[in-house]
Parts: structure tokens; sequence; C-alpha cells
């Protein structure tokens, strides 16, 4: 250090040091005086002024909710509206006996057990003084007794509130979503995107479905209202009034009637159905079934109902197509095909000699073909059309898994479609990465073997592979599948358009995708997996059928379906488009313990493609057939 | 030892002015919470166990000698350091802001620590660098406290980076910074006012405008101030009387029991009862002065001031921003408003000023 070290002097330090003290006091002494003179300035010198605002004048702000957005099908039929109704509701702040009022009040108006749990739930969740609803749609009597007898009831109040209603109730559960009150996480959430402000008033958000993806657009702008109210706190006059904005109008893609169709062809059958329209990816038709009764939700569902479906061996809560994920089975085998081609492993012609099983190169382990004695001699196109396991057992090994792996991916396999929706599942398209990360374990030949079927570790969602089908029948251009079409502007009547673009062309051999379709449409022929499936069809019906295991067999057991719990048996696949030539229609059919995908997911594709293409209503389901001998997938 | 002994020996290290001031702002606390609770019992009974945790935490610190104060500088400043860290790494985000830390346990948030122990540390080091203070010191005492501003800055936690720089400021100036160094931090300050603007949360920001036109946004930020002001101008001269405030009781005050509750006190109490409030606070930061002002360290001396003045500059900001003078900024009205952190923090600080002037005796420089 150049400054010479001295020690400073204590008393000169003290000195320094109160001096800043007496500064710092002067500091405070000036925050204080400020304080002192905004006071005197507000409550002495603008005192009438804040007293006129706050006394004779109080002007509340009240928000005026806007009505939410209409959700209709690309037909204009209405999928989600809004109706009026009263509402008895119930502020438990303002009340001294919650349990005694309420019980006077069952002898105006009619409160259900269901009620009363219903209205025990919200009051656990509510927050400090909320008003909450105990009954809702009450009938115009029920108005008319309760308002005679309000004056004995403060704190209890009769609203009229927009519900929202869906006229397809479980037919659409899956695709269309619900709302539900406001909870206390999705006011952080709210705020934490600071939309805490145009959610003043607002008691509902979309809580699942396109409710929830399409929230910003459904809601609407909230409107405010200046409100002089009297020292009760009553409303007096309006003094002034920025008008709400209703939410969006959305059109989709989706056509009601063939959601319909789609929904009842399933019979007592659960799974899933997309059907998209390859030339632009709009999403025709998605069903999950069972669905649920979505109103349920609407104003908090009570305890009982929500364990009924929560606890459902049918897991009517769970949305199948975006999120159930299954071995794809044979459907896969189509990309295989082309995955062959493609790296120039299989050239067309080439037939194997199938005797009923593959070996690996060392080793002795048999994996089957369904067919037990194989089906002799087959070449491509007639692997496609007989489902053979042996000819893809051999071209998967050959083709190596970074090859499946990379050639799949680009079809969408083991990634999220991007659909319009929220809480898509990404399938699994295994590599040797993957089982290295999951397992630990070394990527083996037998892996890929399993893989060449569509059995083993890979898993997709009927949403995947709807979507992968689209860009088959498409030719390898990809459209993002989407359900919403169109939004409407409530504000200028401006519509905006979802445009269509392709996202991507794999830019394959048109050579390659002939050969795949043909062989797709000699699956719905004589000879074929699926061949009473366009039994008497005025159009060609590309198609590929699947059979996804349940629980797996040990080896040499025979599949007895007649031995199997129904909950074990196989999931049946089906995917298809047409008309094969020109497809206007691509769609998926998953079958939950279906048995084969031709039996009983390919009738269900027929009767939705016949609607679509030739608008031909199906006559109501006759009962099933019981699948028939040597037919598998 | 008689019951009176035992009692003696209970309170000999607590700073009986002090202790009451601190109670007076306390009971005054409880009584506008049962008023703005709408007779709440709950809240007031919440409150007063705060205040009892608090008081004891407050007694054990008061019990604490110097030497021990001055060993904990180091480790309570490097923890809170290490906290705030892992906040910035792996903090839990909620409401837009990454704040707190989830230890399995209970979920803290670090810069409540730094409140301490920012000044903590600075008094500290000077204490250790007393005999040769040089430019170069004050450098270091500044990164020690620009540190923590700028993990606590980049949460986004305005207020408390703004209440701790205040505090860690008011040690520098203590300290003897040369006025030439804060002439230039102030212009230097006012140059950057621009570019730290730009670099300010949009909610910042907008909080800020709102200051000069409320109506913007009357819905959001701005019906807080709105309705504040309404409620403390309407106040008057006498106030409308205890459990009489209609902003109060008509629901039009937000955030009553917490960071608006000087609103409810003003509207009932009237420009009588504020200055009685700020008479109990000029009481209670005099007393934190005059403790101050015979502290026998450099260590204490620092210690000292800065915890009187970063309570004085607390009670300013909540009561400038709910009268409408300072944006909305979050600060709690010191000793008043509902919230058990906050209290404690407090009375942590009062706990040393306590035990600087009740252990000044033992340590003579």
């Amino acid at each position: 250090m150049s400054n010479p070290v001295e020690l400073k002097n204590h008393q000169r330090e003290i000195f320094n040091f109160r001096f800043r003290l007496a500064i710092s006091i002067g500091f405070v002494l000036l925050l204080l005086v400020i304080l002192l003179l905004r006071f005197i300035y507000l409550q002495a010198l603008r005192h009438d002024y804040y007293q006129t605002l706050a006394e004779s004048n109080r002007i509340s702000i009240v928000p005026i909710v806007p009505n939410r957005g209409l959700i209709l099908d690309r037909n204009g039929v209405v999928l989600a509206h809004n109706y009026s109704g009263y509402t008895l509701e119930i502020t438990p702040s303002k009340l001294k006996n919650l349990e005694a009022t309420i019980n006077e009040l069952s002898a105006l108006v009619e409160i259900a057990p269901r009620d009363r749990k219903r209205f025990k739930k919200l009051l656990a969740e509510s927050r400090n003084f909320e008003t909450l609803m105990i009954r809702n749609r009450l009938s115009n009597e029920e108005v008319a007794r309760f308002a005679a007898q309000q004056y004995r009831f403060p704190g209890v109040e009769i609203k009229a509130r927009l519900f929202r209603d869906y006229p397809y109730s479980d037919k659409t559960s899956h695709l269309i979503g619900y709302i539900g009150r406001i909870n206390q996480t999705d006011v952080e959430q709210l705020e934490e995107n600071e939309l805490a402000a145009n959610y003043r008033g607002s008691d509902y958000i979309g809580k699942t479905g396109l409710e929830q993806s399409y929230e910003s657009e459904l809601h609407g702008a909230t409107g405010v209202e200046q409100v002089e109210v009297d020292s009760a706190g009553r409303a007096v006059r309006i003094l002034s009034r920025t008008p709400p904005v209703s939410g969006n109008t959305l059109v989709l893609s989706i056509d009601a009637k063939l959601q319909e169709i789609a929904e009842q062809s399933f019979g007592n059958y659960r799974g899933a159905l997309v059907a998209i329209d390859p030339n632009n990816g709009e999403v025709l038709a998605f069903v999950s079934k069972p669905g649920y009764d979505p109103s349920l939700f609407v104003d908090g569902i009570d305890p009982e109902s929500w364990d009924e479906l929560n606890n459902s061996p049918d897991h009517p809560l769970n949305n199948r197509a975006l999120r159930g994920q299954y071995p794809s089975g044979s459907t896969i085998k189509p990309f295989m095909a082309l995955a062959g081609l493609y790296y120039n492993i299989r050239s067309p012609g080439r037939a194997i000699s199938d005797p009923g099983y593959f070996t690996l190169p060392g080793s002795s382990h048999q994996y089957h073909d369904w067919k037990k004695g194989g089906h002799g001699s087959v070449d491509m196109f007639k692997s496609i059309v007989i489902s053979c396991d042996t000819y893809y057992y051999g071209l998967a090994t050959e083709l190596g898994i970074d090859n499946i792996f990379s050639f799949l991916s680009r079809f969408g396999f083991g990634k999220k479609t991007g659909i319009d929706l929220e809480g898509e599942t990404s399938g699994l398209l295994p590599s040797q990465e993957w089982k290295m990360k999951r397992y630990k374990e070394k990527w083996y030949a037998g892996d890929t073997v399993s893989v060449g079927i569509g059995q083993g570790y890979n898993l997709v969602t009927p949403m995947q592979l709807a979507y992968a089908t689209t860009t088959l029948a498409n030719n390898g251009v990809g459209y993002k599948p989407h359900l919403v079409k169109e939004v409407r502007s409530s504000r200028n009547n401006e519509n905006r358009l979802i445009e269509a673009k392709p996202e991507f062309d794999m830019k394959l051999d048109p050579a390659h995708l002939d050969l795949v379709k043909r062989a797709m449409a000699a699956v719905t022929q004589p000879g074929g997996t699926a061949a009473q499936a366009s039994v008497g069809a005025s159009y060609h019906i590309a198609g590929k059928t699947g059979t996804a295991q349940v629980v797996a067999m040990k080896p040499g057991e025979k599949y007895d379906a007649s031995k199997i719990s129904e909950r074990n048996r196989d999931h049946a696949w089906f995917i298809a488009f047409a008309p094969a030539e020109q497809p206007k229609i691509a769609l998926v059919v998953l079958a939950e313990n279906g048995g084969h995908g031709g039996s009983t997911a390919a009738p269900i594709a027929r009767r939705v493609m016949d609607y679509y293409l030739l608008g031909k209503v199906p006559k109501p389901l006759p009962d099933l057939p019981e699948e028939e001998v040597d037919q598998h997938d | 030892m008689t019951k009176r002994q035992l009692w003696q020996r209970f309170i000999a290290q607590l700073d009986l002015p002090l202790l009451a001031g601190i109670g007076l702002l306390m009971l005054t606390s409880l009584l506008i919470l049962y008023s703005a609770s709408d007779g709440n019992w709950g809240r007031v009974l919440g409150q007063s166990e705060n205040m009892l945790v608090a008081l004891l935490c407050m007694w054990a610190v008061a019990n604490l000698p110097l030497h021990y104060l001055m060993r904990t500088a180091l480790p309570v400043y490097l923890l809170g350091m290490a906290l705030l860290v892992c906040v910035a790494l792996f903090g839990e985000i909620s409401h837009g802001a990454r704040r707190w830390l989830n230890l399995g346990v209970a979920t803290i948030q670090p810069s409540e620590l730094m409140k301490i122990g920012v000044p903590l540390m600075m008094a500290w080091y000077f204490e250790k660098h007393e005999a040769t203070l040089t430019l170069k010191n004050y450098f270091i005492a500044a990164l020690l406290l620009l540190m923590p501003i700028a993990l606590i800055a980049r949460q986004p936690d305005l207020g408390t980076a703004i209440l701790i720089s205040a505090s860690g400021f008011y040690v520098l100036f203590l300290a003897g910074l040369s006025w030439r160094v804060i002439g230039t931090l102030f212009v230097a300050a006012l140059a950057s006012a621009p570019v730290l603007w730009s670099m300010l949360h949009d909610y910042q920001r907008h909080r800020i405008l709102m200051l000069f036109d409320p109506s913007q946004d009357a819905l959001g930020k701005g019906y807080h101030t709105i309705q504040g002001m309404i409620a403390v101008g309407s106040g008057g001269i006498f106030g409308k009387g205890y459990l009489d405030g209609t902003q109060t009781h008509l629901d039009f005050l937000p955030e009553r029991t917490t960071d608006f509750i000087f609103a409810v006190y003003s509207e009932e109490f009237g420009l009588i009862g504020n200055l009685i409030m700020l008479s109990l606070y000029f009481f209670v930061i005099a007393r934190g002065f005059i403790i101050t002002a015979n502290a026998s360290t450099y260590f204490t001396r620092l210690m000292a001031g800065s915890i009187t003045l970063t309570f004085a500059t607390y009670a300013f900001v909540n009561m400038g921003m709910v009268s409408g003078i300072l944006p909305i900024v979050g600060v709690p009205l010191p000793l008043i408003s509902y919230g058990g952190t906050s209290m404690l923090t407090l009375l942590l600080g009062f706990g040393m000023l306590m035990s600087i002037e009740t252990h000044k005796n033992l340590v003579k420089t």
C-alpha cells in the first residue's frame, strides 16, 4: 500500500461517526415529514374528494364476465355452448350457522345429498369470502318460492348465470373436455402469466380437452362496470361501462355426425379412433371410448361420481386416443417394408421361404409366425397382405435397430404429433441409446426381431399411428394434425383460418410407395387379413390389421381367445385410408381386447368411411360376429 | 432465587424502552388485524403466535454476547449465499419468480435470511479492517453487498433487493464512505436509470408507470393503489372509527391484513391515528439511534445503525406505497402486517440491538 498506514484517531472517528449518525437521523426525519405531508394532503386537504369517493359515491368496480366462446363442428353443429339458468348461492363468511341455514333452505328448494356433498367439497377448496353454489338449474317455481322468503336468508342469493353445456356429452368428452371452477393452482398459474386481472369475476376455466388448450381464445376479455353503491353495498347506478368481449368461436374440423357414427360403431368395445383428412391434417373424428359426462365436472363433481369414474375398470377418464400407449403390432409392417426399400435391404421381388418361424444366426431360439407351418414363399407384397411375421423378423434384423429408429422417427413414431390438445404422450420408439438409459443394458439382436412386428419395446398412441398412416396415405408429405379449423373472432367477425401447410416431405420413392399402397389395398381383398372389411364397398380401401398383445404368451403356447379372460385378450388394430388411389380419409381404429384387427377393428373403420365417402348412415349395430378360424391380425 | 430475581435475570438483557415501543406497535397490529379480517379471531391468534415465537428468538439473540454475534457473520453470510445460488439453480417458481427453496421439510426464502446476513457481514468486515480502512475496503464491502443483491434481483424480487441494498448502503455510509464517492454513485445511479429500466420485468415497469396513472389498470394492480388512497383520504382527520371503515368492510381494500393493513388503520383512525403511529415508529427509531450512538465497538455501531435505518426504510416504503407515493413493491408494514417471516427477521434485528445495548460495557474499545 502506498499510503502510510496510520492508526486512526479514536476521538475523531467517534466524531465522524456521530456526524454521519446525525445525518441519518435527519434523513429519517425527512422521510417521516414526507409521509406526514402526504397524509395531510390526502386526509385534510383532499379529504372531501376521497370522502365523496368513499362515502356518498362509493364506486365499486365490478368485473363483467364475458360469454365463453362456442365450439362448433365443421358444419356448424354446436358441440359446446352456454345457456342461462338460476343458481342458489351461499356466502359462508356471512352466515353464522351454515348447517342450519342449509337445512332451512332445503324446505324451500330441493337440496339433494349429492348437492350437499358437492357444496362441502367446494367449501373446503374455497377462498375466504367466496360465494359458493349449493344448487344449480333451479326451476322457475323454486326461484319464486325462495324470492318470497329471501329476507330470512342474509348471505344466500339467487344468481342468473350462464352454464356450459355439451350436447354430445360423452361422445365428445375426450375431444372437447370441460370447464371447471378455478382452483388455487389455476389462480397461481393465472397470476404467473399476468392474466389474473382478466379473470376477475370469472369462476370457470378450461380444464381438459379443447376447452383447456384454447382457453385464451374461448375466455374473452372481461369488461368493467363502475357502479355506484349505497352504504350497504347495493348497486344504485352504473357510472361507466366497458363491455366485455365474448370469447372467440372455435370451428372444428371434426364432423359431429361422423364422430357420432364412429363412437357408436364401437358397440361395447373400449378403444379409440382417429380419422384425419390426409390432404390437410384436419382431424375428422376423434374418439376415445368410453367417454364420460363432462357436465358432471363443470360445477365440481361430487365425490361419489368421481370415485365411480376413477375406479371404473373401463377407465373412462383416460383419453386413449391421445394418451393410450400400446404396442403397434403388425400395423407397423407397411412402414417397415418402406424402410426395407428405402435402405435397399429388400427388393420387392425377393421372396423368402417361411417355415413358420425365424431363428437368429447362431441361435436356436425360434420366433414364431402367427401361422403354424408358415406361409411358404413370401415376397414383400404378400408379406403385407397376409401379415407374415417371419418376413419382418428377418427384415428388421437386416435393417438393424439404428436404421429402424431413424426411419420410423421420421414418420413421427416416438414423438408427440403436436395436435392442439394438451397432455399428449409420446409413445416409445426404442433405440440403443434409450435402452442403455432406461435399463442400463445393451441392445440385443433379439430385441430388434420383435420390434420388426411391432412387439417388444415399441409403443404407439392411436394419435401417432393415425398421423403416420395419414403421412403414408399422402405419399410421405406430413401435415400437422389439428382439431380447430377456424377461430371466429367475436370482436370484428374476422375469421382466422388455421392454415394447413405441409410440415415435412420425406421424399419417398414413388415406386416404393406404390408397392406398399397396392399391398395395403390387397389386404382388404379376398385373401387379405381384412377381406370382409370391403365386401360390397364401391371404393377401394387400403389397410393393415394389427394385434397388440396384452399378456405375453409362453413360448409354444397357442393363443386361444376363448381361454383367456376378456380383459387379457389382444387389442385389435386397423389402420386404413380410402379411396386407396386418392385418399380422402385416413384413420386408425383400436378396439381394446377386440382380438383380431380384421374382424373387430376393420368393420368399425368401414362404417366410418362409408359415411364419410358415401354419406351412408349405418344401420344399428348387429351383434358382432365371433371371430372365425385361421384369421390372425 | 426468588421469583423476582428470576424475572430480573430473565429481562436483564432486554432494552425496556425499545421493548415498550415494539410492544405498543404489536398491540396496535392485533387491534387492526381484528378489524381488517372482519373479526376473524383466527388471524389475530395466528399473528399472536408469530409474535410470541419472534419475541422468544429476540430474547435469545439479546442474550447472545457480542463476540458470538460477530462470529455468526461469516457463516450466516456464506450459508445465505449458498442458498441463494441453490435457489437460482433449482428453486421453485411461483408467481413468476424463483424465490423459494424446497428443503423437503419446509420451503424457505433465503433472501429473508440475507436481510440480516448482508449488513452483519459488512459490519464484521469493516470491524476486521477498522485500523487500516482504504477505498479498497469499501469496494470489497460493496461487492459483498452486490453479489446477493444481483441474485435476489434476478429471482426477481425487486422489493427485497431494494431493501437489502438500502441496509448495505447504510453500513457503507456509517462506515465513513467518502462524500465524493457517494456523490459519484448518485450521479451514476441517475445515469444508469434508463438501463435499469430496460432490465426490469414488464410487471415491474407496469407498477411504476401505474403510479402516475393508476386508472390505467383499474382491475389489476392500479386497483390496489386507487383503493388504498381512497381509504387513507376518506379517513380524514379523526377517522371513521374502529370497525367502521367502509373501504375495509365493504371489501374494497385488497390485501387488507398484509401489505395494505396501513390503509385499514388510516381509514379508521384518520390523521390523528397516523400521527400516533408515526410517533410510535419514531420512538422505536429514536431508541435505535440512541443505542447506535452509545454502541461500544465499530461493528456494533455499524450494525445498530443499519438495523435502525432499515427499519425506518421499511415503514416508509410501506406507508408510501399505500398512500400512493411509491410503487407497489410488496413490502409489509414492519411489526404490523400479518405474517411470520418478516416478524421474525425484524425481531432478530431488534434482539441484536438489545444485545448491543446491554452488552456494551463488557467490551470497551
